[in-house]
């Protein structure tokens, strides 16, 4: 007996450790992928690319508020200063004309290679007195004057070209020189972070820049006061790093809150510090096996899995607590056999259960629902074992806890009232129950789940709207509707970008997008630009050319000197590469539309709606694509994607849990034998379930998968009771229904306990989970006490 | 500031309040609408480039400038934004961003609104004649401005504006000549 003792505690001693130095070196995954397909089909490895990298990511939009409108165009103005030096960001732009003497030189340096309106035409005399004509004309405008002095380098208005080829995009108003919104109550500006979207550590720190940047502008008086200004932050990054810091926070106090609660529980109930530290052995090993294993299967845990590891208090402080109350009856009862003999079977029945229900997790797309399955399923298994193994070889000789049979005989009597009221009545009052269900569940049949993935956004409302209401002033900055088009490298996809923009014009000109954006418009494609060197016309036939163009113009063909020589220059020199942006602001605009993965580049090509925040007909940009034979291109509707995305996750795990829940009827028929058992064990389950979610539809509550998993969570903790009534009524030692009742009723405060902590969360994934299974579980309870058959005629005499 | 008034008051009294005589009378017009002819003289160009069209203004801080000839143009200037927009091409411009522009349009603008303040606050100004037959010179006060513009002189009758002209550094100008409009 010692050996095998010795033996036990040896191989679990072994295990905690193997668990603990598998977890101390674990990954973990903080950023959104939890909620992203594990084996993405290309359309949605592309919406993961976009949702986890794509541009929008890595925008942060500021806002200055309050305050006087010269103190905030002021304060805009000093913190893009200041974050421009900064390179944690790629891009700062409030809407002042920095854009500096750098671009300016790369443009007009370049003008001939990037400028759309170079053709060979615009270099015969006819086009070249067209494009003189027009530049002279320019000059009696306060903007054309602007170029006066490039025009005897550039004749032909080509920097002009570039600037309005770039400025085509729609810009927000300015007052006082920075970017205002439309009721002009707020300084704007968009910041663009170098890092990528999903490394939230430097998103962290680049809006943690951004506010000392804005602390030291606002505490600098010496240009005037900025009493009151105040600064806000929006965007896809500010949300992901405040949703992070509010899961972390809320994981955290609530795992304290709820132990504190457990705690004190399992103190009042046992009166003793040994079996509190007894009872919580299974829950730390299951907690540390479950990472563990989730760790080893998956590479790296996400923080999502350990923030639901919470979840499994729930059912692993159960097991001790059986074991601990009812073992204590064996030796009241000096019965000839162990609590592993009499109550083992029920527990493991119960376990087995509930790794039924956890099973039906693991075949989803979701990686955090796999995770999230096997930590549960493992966590159980290891903390049931510990239950039944460890727990007996550690329990000291003279254990003793605190007596719960008069608490359980009162549980009891009252149960007896309320069981008074007739079988015929309870079947009634059931049917009645599931009438009402089917009723309420079947009126909201089209508005019951959420099938938005913005469901699980711990972004409020608020804040969403907000974030809209920025965008929409800072001129359509959402990118939610995408043309990609991919390649094997840079110059293929700018190439097929070119033609996709030529089909794309043609939609804008008719009015079915208001507008576009591609790389190609920073950097033209190789041929392209090769088009454009080829087309320029050799030294002597452009000054031939030019003599017959000044013809009637007042100009003199002895001052174009510097255009010839810049033409002849350009036609010698090298193509514009991509390293030849580096240091111009244009760099950002290219790099945020060019994805390069592995050996596969993509361009992107947002789109802009012709009415601001208006839908785009996606249809027609799909044939215009078709139409240009551009095949490759794909078309992406980020919400909708997503939002298909997740309402496949979800349908695919209502499957799984159905299935889940009919492998669990098979177990039970199995281990039961009888129909008519495993219909009373699950009748009470199921009215839990129904009544939680009709509830939650008669509080206009809309489901998402996360009120699914609790769901299953009712079935797992809830079977536990059923199969002990069952058992109560079955077994030939049933022991005392006082005491069944005492730990039943103490198992199911421990999880009301952990899950109605949750439900006071800010985070709606938590909230979810714990409005569903705090009252399922509480119901779980009390369908199950008041259905189950009055304890068997053996049961009776003990 | 206090210096340039103390001058202008102790030495020329007369002139002094007979600008802001005149200043009242454009201040009190709500509207104006006059055609102009513009001329360019250019060093680059051989002979001038001649525009023409029209100008409307309504108080306080509206200014369109449509060009008609040789190619059609409007120019609208409202609340510090400068819109320029020809055949299909439109331009915003925030007048902050580009102190270059700034003084081509806001000495024609505040001084058909006349707002004083905002004259000064990019001018030194000189008035000379009467109410009857003004002139007034604006010199810009700012390094940036002065890039681009010289001098500009305002010739007026009352309320009414003669002739703009506008000198650049580098000895180009531009001149304006308004007369009432007929154009429909």
């Amino acid at each position: 007996m010692m050996v095998r003792r010795a033996r036990v505690l040896i191989l679990w001693a072994g295990c905690i450790a193997f668990a603990a130095f598998i977890v101390a070196r674990a990954h973990y995954i903080t950023d959104l992928s939890a909620f992203l397909p594990a084996n993405p089909t290309p359309v949605q490895q592309l919406l993961v690319d976009q949702l986890r990298d794509g541009p929008a990511t890595r925008l942060i939009l500021i806002a200055l508020e309050q305050g006087d409108a010269a103190a905030r165009a002021r304060l805009s103005a000093a913190m893009a200063g200041q974050l421009r030096k900064d390179p944690r960001f790629s891009s700062v732009n409030n809407g002042e004309a920095v854009a500096g003497q750098r671009d300016r030189e790369f443009l007009f340096q370049h003008r001939y290679l990037l400028s759309e309106a170079v053709t060979a035409e615009r270099f015969s005399a006819s086009g070249l007195n067209a494009a003189m004509k027009e530049t002279i004309d320019n000059l009696s405008s306060p903007a054309g004057l602007l170029f006066k002095t490039l025009l005897p380098r550039d004749p032909t208005g080509e920097l002009l070209n570039i600037v309005d080829q770039l400025a085509r995009a729609p810009s927000p108003q300015s007052r006082d020189g920075v970017w205002v919104s439309a009721d002009a109550t707020r300084a704007l500006a968009v910041a663009q972070t170098a890092a990528s979207g999903s490394d939230s550590d430097a998103q962290s720190e680049a809006i943690a820049a951004i506010r000392t940047a804005f602390a030291t502008a606002a505490g600098d008086s010496r240009q005037g006061p900025n009493k009151g200004v105040q600064l806000r932050l929006s965007g896809p990054a500010v949300f992901a790093v405040a949703a992070r810091a509010k899961i972390e926070r809320a994981a955290v106090r609530l795992a304290i809150a709820s132990s504190i609660l457990v705690v004190a529980l399992l103190l009042i109930v046992y009166r003793s510090l040994p079996a509190l530290g007894l009872g919580l052995l299974p829950v730390t090993t299951g907690a540390l096996v479950g990472v563990a294993s989730v760790a080893l299967g998956f590479g790296a845990v996400h923080g999502i899995t350990l923030g639901f590891g919470i979840t499994l208090i729930g059912e692993s402080v159960d097991y001790s607590i059986y074991f601990f109350i009812q073992s204590r009856h064996v030796r009241n009862a000096a019965a000839d056999r162990s609590w592993q003999q009499l109550w083992w079977p029920t527990v493991r029945l119960g376990m087995l259960a509930s790794v039924c229900g956890f099973a039906s997790l693991l075949p989803s797309g979701f990686p955090g629902l796999k995770q999230l399955g096997l930590y549960s399923i493992s966590g159980l298994i290891a903390a049931a074992l510990v239950t039944r193994f460890v727990l007996p070889a550690l329990l000291p000789g003279d254990f003793a806890i605190r007596d719960v049979t008069p608490f359980g005989a009162r549980v009891a009597a009252r149960l007896q009232g309320v069981r008074r009221i007739g079988r015929a009545a309870i079947v009634l009052w059931s049917v009645a129950l599931v009438m009402l269900a089917i009723v309420v569940l079947y009126h909201d049949r089209a508005t019951l789940w959420n099938r938005e993935l913005s469901a699980l956004s711990p972004v409020s409302i608020e804040e969403q709207n907000y974030d809209a209401k920025l965008r929409a002033d800072l001129g359509a900055a959402d990118v939610r509707d995408l043309v990609i088009v991919s390649g094997p490298d840079q110059e293929s996809i700018l190439r097929s970008a070119e033609r996709a923009a030529h089909a794309l014009q043609g939609l804008v000109d008719d009015k079915t997008i208001g507008g576009f954006e591609s790389p190609a418009n920073y950097l033209p494609s190789m041929a392209t630009q090769e088009i454009r060197r080829s087309s320029l016309a050799s030294a002597s036939e452009l000054s031939a050319n030019l003599k017959q163009a000044l013809d009637g113009l007042p100009l003199r063909a002895d001052r174009l000197q510097p255009f010839l020589e810049d033409i002849e220059a350009t036609r010698h020199a090298a193509l514009v590469t991509s390293r030849d942006l580096t240091g111009t602001s244009l760099n950002a605009g290219f790099d945020a539309l060019v994805l390069h993965r592995r050996d596969q580049w993509s361009a992107l090509l947002p789109l802009r709606s012709a009415a601001a925040g208006g839908p785009i007909d996606m249809a027609r940009v799909v044939a215009a694509l078709k139409d240009a034979k551009l095949e490759g291109a794909q078309v992406l509707d980020l919400k909708q994607e997503s939002d298909a995305l997740y309402a496949g996750y979800l349908s695919e795990a209502i499957r799984f849990s159905l299935a889940g829940f009919l492998a669990l009827t098979v177990l039970l028929l199995i281990a039961l034998r009888s129909p008519l058992r495993v219909a009373r064990v699950l009748a009470p389950l199921v009215l839990a379930v129904l009544t939680v979610a009709t509830g939650l539809a008669i509080a206009g509550v809309q489901l998402t998968i996360l009120h699914l998993v609790g769901m299953l969570l009712i079935v797992a903790v809830g079977s536990n009771y059923a199969l002990f009534f069952d058992r109560q009524a079955h077994a030939e030692d049933g022991g005392s229904e006082a005491l069944t009742l005492a730990s039943l009723v103490i198992a199911n405060a421990s999880t009301v306990i952990g899950f109605g902590l949750l439900s006071f969360s800010q985070v709606p994934v938590l909230v979810a989970l714990g409005t569903t299974v705090a009252p399922g579980a509480f119901l779980a309870l009390l369908f199950a006490a008041i259905g189950a058959p009055a304890a068997n005629a053996h049961a009776q005499h003990s | 500031m206090g210096a340039l008034c103390g001058t202008v008051a102790s030495s020329a009294p007369p002139l002094f309040s007979d600008l802001n005589e005149v200043m009242g009378l454009l201040a009190m017009r709500q509207h104006g609408r006059v055609e102009f002819i513009e001329q360019h003289f250019l060093k680059v160009l051989n002979h001038p480039v001649e525009s023409s069209g029209e100008l409307r203004y309504d108080a306080p801080d509206r200014l369109e400038k449509r060009t008609i000839k040789p190619r059609a143009e409007t120019l609208v200037l409202t609340g510090g934004v400068l819109t320029v927009e020809r055949a299909h091409n439109k331009r915003v411009m925030d007048l902050h961003a580009y102190p270059q522009v700034q003084p081509f349009v806001e000495s024609i603008r505040a001084t058909l609104a006349g707002d004083r303040s905002a004259l000064e606050r990019l001018f030194h100004l000189e008035f000379t004649g009467s109410v009857a037959r003004w002139t007034l010179t604006l010199i810009p006060v700012e390094s940036k401005v002065k890039q681009s513009v010289a001098q500009v002189r305002i010739d007026g009758v009352r309320d009414q504006l003669l002739k703009v002209e506008i000198r650049q550094p580098d000895g180009d100008r531009s001149l304006m000549t308004l007369r009432p409009s007929t154009l429909p």
